[in-house]
């Protein structure tokens, strides 16, 4: 084992360590005055190792296969890392206007991001369960961050017990995928489930392991029927930190799911694929018809992602180098959106409070016109209405159900979008046809402005240039099926 | 004579049916100091059948780390704490049909998943690490956790590092109007801050 060699294909990842340690260190010496500074320093030290992901190219392994980086991971990096460095932004302008800035938050947010990246690049069993331990165990604090807030505690709590449990799933499942396979290592499972007298359908230790695997896997990424915590920490956490949750955490747990069942189990494909399809069905079902009775914009969107979640399985499901591709697509389309979303959430501020019900927004085309229209594209690309950036994603994932011969899930998942797309209309009526009530604050900060615009300037525009996009995430998938 | 084979599987019984009970009375037990008492029996029974499967190192790591220190922190703190376990067990007995549906069905599945395991073929031979036979069980360990699994070993430092700021996080809280005790200023205090010496007049002094 070359110790040097290793260690160069971690740089991002040694880097984000490292500087999370000596930003800890700075803030504990100086105390919570240096927050702001804090903060500033962390989104400049994940724009430098978005700037060494970037600058890689081709496969590497490390530490006896434990860490690959590939095209696929150097992806799935590259959009966690812009969606923390753009919720660390928006946190600091939202904690410094509700006046409880501390500087534990951005180095908390740095080390889930860590985890977050060590999960992607994760290619055995091992290494994948400590990625997403450590950064579920800074997600949890984060949820209850604002801990004289009673929802807030309420989350973190909800959400540790709830994630241990999972745990203990995924690990269980691990450990009995272990105890045929001989080892943890993705490639080697690969190779074992292939062997010609491993007999899989009658195989039951190993498909036990393989449904315990993606239940853990289910309740990490928030799909039906695993979802139930997704409302209650959505609403509950400090806005910035929902959209954390909703941004980065998202694009890494779907990814470490794709590559947990991608890269050791092509063998036995057909066994998860059925699972995926029902999961990813049930998902799409519920997110669209829950949604419709709620008043708290943020509870909303959590049944929103859990449909998002649903439609996205379908290209996991598909199984095909153009599923993930279409997944790929989506993952980056949904950070971007609800990046805006969150931001526009994180700006209904009135009289220094915050406001989360619908209702708020009531006339706000009339007294914030811009405002309105920010969240109005960003909505609608959320609700999948051509032409803005949603439908693209919506189509490639369904296009490729469809060559996987899935005609009955993805014509369901389309028809749970048009059900989908009531309770964002509804979000569209209340702002421009209701009865205007006081606007918003102005003082909100600069960053959270610049989200708003740059994100729904995307949605809208995404439709004159789509084919960088979908041609690099075609790359990254290609990746996954050597 | 009783062969070794016998005295194994003996032994494994008597730890499997100890640890079995305990873990019914760790829920069952009405006074949740007895709870607790019963956990750390299920600890040494549980760390009775990793001796016989060799694994002595992680027999002493479960009797240190989860006897010495967590069982002993969860008596501290369920002695400290007045929680009323009458009122949480409430709650349970109304979710008692699904759990034990649940248990059943999870219970079914293992036996199954017993009794048709298989293992595959490759196995043995991608083996991650074979048990080495001529050294012990801890320096088998102790060869590959800082070797080949350093990268893991330097992980699982960093989740104790969150678990840590976690913690402080969520507790620490600086209140206004606490006088601590600042022993350098103490220190520092001369003669001529702290006392002054005021001339009182015979019969005007109050």
């Amino acid at each position: 084992m070359n110790l040097q060699a290793d260690l160069l294909v971690l740089l991002p990842e040694l880097m984000v360590a490292i500087g999370a340690m000596v930003l800890l260190v700075g803030g504990v010496m100086i105390g919570d005055t240096a927050s702001r500074v804090v903060s500033w320093l962390a989104i400049v030290l994940l724009a430098g190792a978005a700037w060494i992901v970037f600058a890689n190219t081709g496969t590497n392994t490390a530490f006896h296969g434990a860490f690959v980086v590939d095209g696929f991971a150097r992806f799935t990096k590259l959009l966690i890392l812009a969606g923390s460095a753009f919720c660390l932004l928006m946190a600091n302008e939202f904690f410094a206007l509700e006046e409880r800035q501390r500087f534990e938050l951005p180095i908390l947010m740095l080390l889930a991001t860590l985890g977050m990246m060590l999960m992607v690049s994760a290619s055995s069993f091992i290494a994948l369960y400590m990625g997403l331990e450590l950064q579920s165990l800074a997600l949890y604090v984060l949820a209850a961050f604002q801990r004289d807030n009673l929802r807030s505690t309420e989350a973190g709590l909800k959400y540790f017990v709830l994630g241990a449990l999972s745990s203990g799933m995924l690990l269980y499942g691990i450990s009995l995928i272990y105890g045929f396979t001989g080892t943890t290592e993705f490639h080697a499972i690969a190779v074992a489930t292939a062997q010609p007298g491993a007999d899989l359908a009658h195989n039951y230790g190993l498909i036990f392991g393989l449904v315990f695997l993606i239940a853990g896997l289910a309740f990490k990424v928030g799909a039906v029927p695993f979802h139930m915590w997704t409302p209650d920490v959505y609403e509950g956490s400090p806005t910035p930190v929902t959209a954390f949750f909703v941004t980065a955490a998202k694009v890494a747990a779907f990814a470490l799911f794709i590559r947990a069942v991608i890269a050791p189990f092509p063998a036995v494909a057909h066994q998860w694929q059925q699972i995926i399809v029902i999961v990813s069905m049930l998902s799409v079902i519920l997110g669209a018809v829950a949604a419709i009775g709620q008043t708290n914009i943020k509870r909303l969107l959590a049944y929103s992602s859990i449909g998002h979640v649903g439609y996205a399985l379908l290209g996991l499901a598909a199984g095909t180098q153009a599923g993930i591709q279409g997944m790929l697509v989506y993952l980056a389309y949904y950070l971007v959106t609800n990046l805006g979303m969150f931001a526009c959430i994180a700006a209904m501020r009135r009289d220094g409070e915050s406001v989360e019900d619908i209702r708020d927004l009531a006339g706000l085309a009339r007294t914030q016109p811009y405002f309105a229209l920010a969240l109005g594209a960003l909505t609608f690309s959320l609700a999948g209405l051509p032409p803005l950036a949603g439908i693209f994603a919506k189509i490639y994932v369904f296009g490729a159900a469809m060559q996987a011969h899935l005609y009955i899930p993805a014509i369901i998942n389309i028809v749970a979008s048009v059900i989908g797309a009531f309770y964002y209309l509804r979000i569209i009526q209340i702002m421009y046809f209701d009865e205007p009530k006081r606007g918003f604050d102005h003082n909100i900060g600069g960053g959270t402005h610049a989200l708003m615009w740059g994100t729904s300037a995307i949605s809208i525009f995404f439709v004159v240039l789509p084919a960088p996009l979908i041609a690099i995430a075609g790359q990254a998938a290609h990746a996954l099926f050597p | 004579m009783i062969s070794g084979a016998l005295l194994q599987a003996i032994a494994f019984y008597a730890f499997s049916a100890i640890l079995i009970g305990s873990a019914f009375a760790v829920i069952t037990a009405r006074n949740p100091v007895h709870s607790v008492f019963f956990l750390i029996l299920a600890f040494f029974n549980a760390a009775g059948l990793f001796v016989l499967l060799g694994a002595e190192f992680l027999a002493m790591i479960l009797v240190i780390v989860y006897v010495g220190a967590v069982a002993v922190l969860f008596l501290f703190v369920v002695m400290m704490l007045d929680v009323d376990f009458a009122e949480l067990k409430r709650g349970a007995q109304e979710y008692f049909l699904v759990g034990a549906g649940v248990g059943v069905v999870l219970l079914g599945e293992l036996i199954a998943a017993t009794y048709l395991w298989k293992f595959s073929p490759a196995a043995s031979a991608t083996l991650g690490a074979p048990t080495p036979t001529h050294i012990s069980n801890t320096e088998a360990i102790g060869r590959i956790l800082y070797t080949d699994y350093v990268y893991y070993f330097q992980i699982a430092g960093l989740v104790l590092l969150v678990a840590m700021i976690g913690a402080i996080v969520l507790t620490l809280r600086r209140r206004p109007g606490v006088r601590r005790q600042n022993i350098g200023q103490q220190n520092a205090r001369t003669m001529a801050d702290a006392m002054t010496v005021v001339d009182v007049k015979p019969g005007q002094g109050a």
